[in-house]
């Protein structure tokens, strides 16, 4: 078995309708992974980015860049993963908040530096922004609080101006 | 100028130089066959079955070295063109497939004849298209022909909604396409092929290795130039026959599971394979691990996809075939024209010696046809001139080994996908392209029943397709893995349940000939070859004649079972 690695892919795609399934199609007719999947519009009109992440052996993703590539609808894969780059996900999440935990809880929200963005009676909802690894670790620290229920995006990134 | 979009489709199909469709009308079309019986010079071939239309735009295509084109309705019209889309999908053929699709106001309500094709055939296209707006119209089937044609060429598929056909609009031509995310590289990198220059001078057992994209460049021109300039010996995937003639001595034959002993053994023990518009399929490979193992292996594709899919190369050319092999034999010419046209005699006189050592043959009889005898004597007979299609299975097999293909398209065959009943359908679209060939579909009793409705096609249309029928009352294919593999056990393949084919011809307003010795094999087929229109002659051969050589499914090319 070779080793997997986690690839970030920054893909630039005609605004059509059509567009995220071919993507999507591609990936699952030749058993490739997505891990997380963001898509938005970009500056340019008619023009939409996608941040993907997907885990594989390194001579599979380029087969995935390439057969991106060749998918008329794309118009740039960039493969953000050895180069400099920021990336942020987003999430919320919804803890049990028990009048003895409140306060653990917001010092944990403060040294993560999210913020807390709904409050009830027996729960905070939290805002996160960061990277995997802020998500992993915070969302570790609040789970013996009882995590009640966490909405995540996809990783978006993109490659730092000397990083292209 | 006011048109409505019927018009516009119409004007953009003669525009690309296409003179003859292959459609079947239906409701969310009709406006569009109202627009063709008002025009001249675009012809409409009526088929039986919407698949047959795809196959003979498909052939017609390759025998015209054009763009295909097939017309179908909404619905079931659209769903069954999606084999001979896949065919062509695999096999890189240009098409553009137009289908009717349910009014724009209608769609996505489950309406009558309504079917999400662009959805279906997302993943065996090359691209598709929903028109949304008559506007439009013009320019997106321009860029469907161009995308067809262009780089790796492979099936476009346009759904037309019924409004968009009916509505009238002020026509304007539509401007140049530049597609700013599609630009396929024709033009090699130099530096690499100064580097296959290099490797074919040192090289001691070079082969070359032609595919499908040599044809789709048309560069056999220069694939046989450059091979007959380096005394290279050249074989070729089912796709590639015909890119190198077949008469000449530098001819290895056909590669892989079915290939000649000495096609493979070269495979086996060369040390340079320059692999041109290929792209290792695993009935060429056979076990990728022992494929080639001592070899430096260039591959030369249009497709960057094509390289390092299957199998590791160490000098990957993304560029089209006929440029690349251009350069190829300029800087051949300049560097050292001599000292490459040495060529190598040891390794020319051992392949010949794995020639002599076991070469296609078969077992003559007088008491039985043997399939490939009817084949050897088509050859003969046709002076190997014919444009063959065939069906799939030991049919498309015996074909490829013992009709010698020297020029390209001349052999017309589903070659990746394999589709039963491609053959027929196929004769129809190459005669229709090339009226001055003799056309031949070499079938079987099992594929031709898959669609043989299209003789009713060929015989009103009065295309002249003649029809070789290798009758073994088996799938013979099936039949053989089962005799090889599975002790035996004919499990659905016995086909002794079959109709009469003369009269079946007959019933179609077609000849039909029958031949059950093998002394009458040369005198019907010179019967059949010299009646004018669509003639079905039935061979009655040997049942359990089997395709050698054979490497059994995952096995070395290099360990073929022999006869």
């Amino acid at each position: 078995m070779m080793k997997t690695n986690r690839y970030v892919l920054s893909i630039l795609v005609d605004d059509e309708p059509g567009v995220l399934s071919r993507i999507a199609g591609l990936f699952s007719g030749r058993g490739f992974n997505i891990d997380s999947l963001s898509v938005a519009s970009t500056a340019e009109p008619n023009v939409s980015r996608i941040t993907m992440v997907t885990k594989c052996e390194p001579q599979i993703i380029e087969q995935i860049k390439k057969q991106l590539h060749k998918l008329i609808n794309v118009i740039t894969v960039n493969d953000l993963t050895d180069k400099k780059y920021v990336q942020r996900q987003l999430a919320l999440i919804k803890v049990n908040a028990q009048p003895d935990k409140k306060a653990e809880i917001l010092r944990i929200v403060d040294i993560f530096r999210c913020k807390i963005v709904d409050v009830g009676l027996a729960h905070y909802t939290i805002e996160v922004s960061g990277d995997t690894e802020k998500h992993d670790a915070i969302i570790s620290l609040l789970k013996p609080m009882g995590i009640i229920e966490i909405a995540s995006t996809g990783a978006i990134a993109l490659a730092r101006e000397n990083g292209k | 100028m006011k048109l409505n979009g019927a018009q516009i489709l119409i004007k953009m199909i003669k525009s690309e130089g296409v003179d003859t469709i292959f459609g079947y009308p239906g409701g969310a079309v009709i406006d569009i066959y109202d627009a063709l019986a008002k025009q001249n010079g675009l012809r409409h071939i009526l088929v039986r079955h919407e698949q047959g239309a795809v196959h003979a735009a498909d052939a017609y295509a390759r025998a015209n070295r054009s763009v295909g084109v097939a017309l179908v309705t909404s619905g079931p019209g659209a769903t069954n063109t999606v084999t001979g889309i896949a065919s062509a999908h695999c096999d890189s053929i240009p098409l553009v497939v137009f289908t009717g699709q349910v009014p724009t106001g209608l769609i996505g309500n489950d309406a009558f004849q309504e079917v999400d094709i662009v959805g279906i055939t997302r993943p065996c296209t090359k691209h598709n298209y929903l028109v949304k707006s008559v506007d439009k119209l013009a320019f997106i089937i321009k860029e469907a022909f161009y995308l067809a044609r262009s780089g790796r060429p492979g099936p476009v598929l346009v759904d037309l909604p019924k409004d968009i056909v009916q509505t009238f609009v002020e026509f304007e031509e539509p401007g140049e396409i530049s597609l700013k995310s599609y630009k396929p590289t024709y033009k090699p990198n130099k530096k690499q092929l100064n580097k296959v220059v290099d490797l074919i001078r040192k090289a001691e057992r070079p082969v070359i290795f032609a595919g499908g994209g040599v044809i789709l460049s048309q560069a056999s021109e220069e694939l046989t130039r450059m091979a007959r300039m380096a005394n290279i010996p050249v074989t070729a995937s089912l796709m590639g026959l015909g890119a190198f003639p077949g008469s000449d001595p530098l001819w290895l034959g056909m590669l892989g599971m079915h290939g000649t002993y000495r096609a493979n053994m070269s495979i086996g023990h060369c040390d340079l394979m320059i692999a041109a518009g290929v792209r290792f399929d695993d009935r060429v490979t056979g076990n990728i691990e022992k494929f080639a193992p001592g070899a430096t292996i260039v591959q030369i594709d249009i497709d960057p996809t094509s390289i390092h899919k299957n199998i590791e190369v160490q000098i990957p050319i993304v560029g089209d075939c006929k440029a690349t092999l251009a350069e190829i034999i300029r800087l051949m010419e300049e560097k050292d024209p001599k000292g490459i046209a040495e060529g190598k005699p040891e390794w020319l006189s051992r392949i010949r010696e794995w020639g002599n050592a076991v070469p296609l043959k078969y077992e003559q009889s007088h008491d039985v046809i043997k399939p490939q005898y009817v084949i050897e004597k088509l050859y003969e007979l046709t002076r190997g001139e014919a444009i063959i299609t065939t069906e799939v299975g030991q049919n498309q097999m015996w074909a490829a080994q013992y009709y010698h293909f020297d020029q390209p398209n001349h052999f017309i065959t589903s070659g990746g996908l394999g589709v039963m009943g491609f053959g027929l359908p196929a004769a129809i679209g190459a005669k229709a392209a090339r009226p001055d060939k003799i056309v031949v579909d070499i079938a079987g009793d099992g594929s031709i029943q898959m669609n043989i409705q299209e003789l009713m096609t060929a015989v009103e249309s009065n295309i002249d397709v003649k029809i070789v029928i290798l009758n073994n009352r088996y799938l013979g294919m099936v039949r053989q893995w089962q005799e090889f593999f599975y002790e035996k056990v004919y499990s659905s393949t016995n086909m002794e349940n079959a109709p009469d084919f003369v009269k079946l011809a007959e019933a179609y307003g077609a000849t039909g000939l029958r031949c059950t010795s093998p002394d009458q094999v040369s005198a019907v087929l010179t019967q059949g070859l010299n009646t004018k229109g669509t003639v079905v002659m039935d061979f009655t051969v040997d049942r359990e004649e089997s395709v050698y050589p054979m490497v059994p499914s995952g096995g070395s090319i290099t360990e073929m079972l022999l006869v």
